[in-house]
């Protein structure tokens, strides 16, 4: 690649206004790093999946949590992925279906959102940011076709309205806000049925963090690609808290606690 | 037929200089310094959204003099440059050094290739990892001169006056109150007149942050809290 200093890229000519999105900066400068070549089609490659996220309100904003584990076919591909991720400081998106193209998109994301931070000098409202992935998941869709589908869920902390919201999408880029709750990936029937049982509006953080493990508890039960809590190797699932004061990831001990709760409780 | 007149070289160099240097010395001025935790860098700004302290990547920071539109065009250029570079290698790959001598190459074109030079100057600053390496500023020139300071640098329209009051004054290790104070007595002094709180515009990269991104605007607020302590 030809990133030598004299390319330092300054605006002459072009539209007005320098365009703030890093997506594009990167399609225009170097779109080889854009690759969305649809190959032939036939049997698809094998390829880690990464199975069931969810996110839910409480009081105070919103929670978001996702198991461990990729499946790549019948065989666990993998048992420490992390598949939630912290978008910015209010933000949280989780990914669930092909995993090595679902990273590439949250890091994508993630600069999305700084870069036009330090450009315009301002945050994205939490819509904008909802949309704007809805854009990067749409160009996507040529590899969705052929079966590396990328479902994401993002949520966030609205700073206008003061209260959390979640977003989540399908493989073609389009965008639907839930109201209450909701997951995906290969478990997130058994975790929404769970999370339907158990949520209620108003719950506390200490809760919703507690009905997040236990939805994510139900749905490894039900569904052989979402990995449980595994205590002897301190594997447990990732928890996000997004909230007035930006986000914060539970900690094991805090996780392992709530699980422990739960499970004495003979769920 | 037009005809361009004969100029000699040195002329048309002396007058481009010239010209940069009074656009530049109409302007406020910049000073950077090392602290005990970072980087300061400090400014006298009546506006407070028309930044002239900026964050360009994870630990380095952007200040400009001179004509706004012209540095902020180079201060967009820098954050292109360093998030495609961030993005193509490894977060820790993006250095001050090589956008320095991005701001170097572009400026010292411009200054030869275009119609007019631009009236800017630019500092770009790096705080260290913890414990590895050390603070790095660039002072970078309207022709493409870089220089790589250490300890303190002033640049703008009282940029010699204000080299010489913080000289008198600059310890290393202060810690950022201390910093900020006499930061704010040196542009007073400079200006020749008391410089309020209000008019501050500063930004720091904090090495003991504990977020990746080590840039942070110091409030009016905790600007006023230093300076009446």
């Amino acid at each position: 690649m030809t990133d030598r200093p004299s390319d330092l890229p300054l605006a002459q000519g072009g539209s007005l206004g320098a365009n703030p999105s890093f997506f594009d900066l990167v399609a225009r400068e170097h779109p080889e790093l854009l690759q969305r070549v649809a190959g032939p089609s036939g049997e698809p490659l094998p390829f880690p999946h990464g199975t069931t996220v969810l996110g839910l309100k409480f009081e105070g904003g919103m929670v978001m949590a996702g198991d461990r584990r990729a499946t790549e076919g019948y065989s666990i591909a993998d048992d420490k992925m992390e598949k939630v991720f912290e978008a910015d400081d209010y933000s949280a998106i989780a990914i669930a279906g092909a995993a090595g193209q679902a990273v590439e998109i949250v890091k994508l994301f993630q600069l999305e959102l700084e870069h036009y931070e330090k450009i315009t000098g301002d945050r994205l409202s939490l819509e904008g940011k909802a949309n704007r992935l809805g854009q990067i998941i749409r160009g996507n869709f040529p590899l969705a076709l052929q079966g590396l589908v990328v479902v994401p869920l993002f949520g966030g902390y609205d700073e206008r309205r003061s209260e959390g919201r979640i977003f989540y999408y399908d493989a073609t880029g389009g965008r639907w806000e839930e109201d209450d709750f909701h997951a995906t990936g290969s478990g997130g029937r058994p975790a929404k049925s769970s999370l339907k049982k158990r949520w209620r509006p108003g719950l506390s953080r200490e809760e919703a963090v507690r009905v997040a493990v236990e939805a994510l508890l139900d749905a490894s039960q039900e569904d052989i690609a979402t990995g449980g809590p595994d205590p002897s190797r301190g594997i447990f699932p990732v928890v996000l808290v997004v909230g007035a004061a930006g986000v914060t990831r539970v900690a094991d001990d805090d996780v392992r606690a709530a699980y422990e709760s739960i499970v004495g409780e003979g769920a | 037929m037009s005809f361009m007149p004969y100029v000699p070289p040195e002329q048309l160099m002396k007058d481009r200089s010239e010209f940069a240097h009074k656009g530049i010395a109409r302007g406020k001025s910049v000073v950077g310094l090392e602290y005990a935790d970072g980087l300061l860098f400090i400014a006298e700004n009546p506006s407070a959204t028309l930044h002239k302290i900026s964050e360009i990547y994870d630990r380095m920071a952007f200040a400009g003099v001179g004509k706004y539109s012209e540095f902020e065009e180079l201060r967009i250029a820098g954050v292109r440059l360093a998030d495609m570079r961030g993005y193509s290698y490894g977060r820790e790959d993006v250095r001050a050094r090589d956008l320095a001598n991005a701001y170097s190459q572009a400026l010292s074109a411009i200054f030869t290739q275009q119609m007019k030079p631009y009236e800017v100057e630019v500092l770009v600053g790096e705080v260290a990892d913890d414990g590895v390496g050390r603070n790095e500023i660039y002072h970078v020139l309207f022709d493409g001169t870089v220089s790589d300071e250490h300890g303190f640098v002033a640049i703008g329209g009282h940029a010699e006056d204000l080299t010489a009051a913080v000289k008198g004054a600059y310890q290393e290790g202060w810690d950022l109150a201390t910093a900020v104070r006499e930061a704010v007595k040196a542009l007073s002094s400079a200006e020749g007149r008391e410089v309020s709180a209000a008019a501050i515009e500063s930004g720091v990269l904090e090495r003991s942050r504990p977020q990746r991104r080590k840039f942070r605007r110091l409030s009016d607020e905790e600007i006023a809290g230093i300076l009446s302590a």
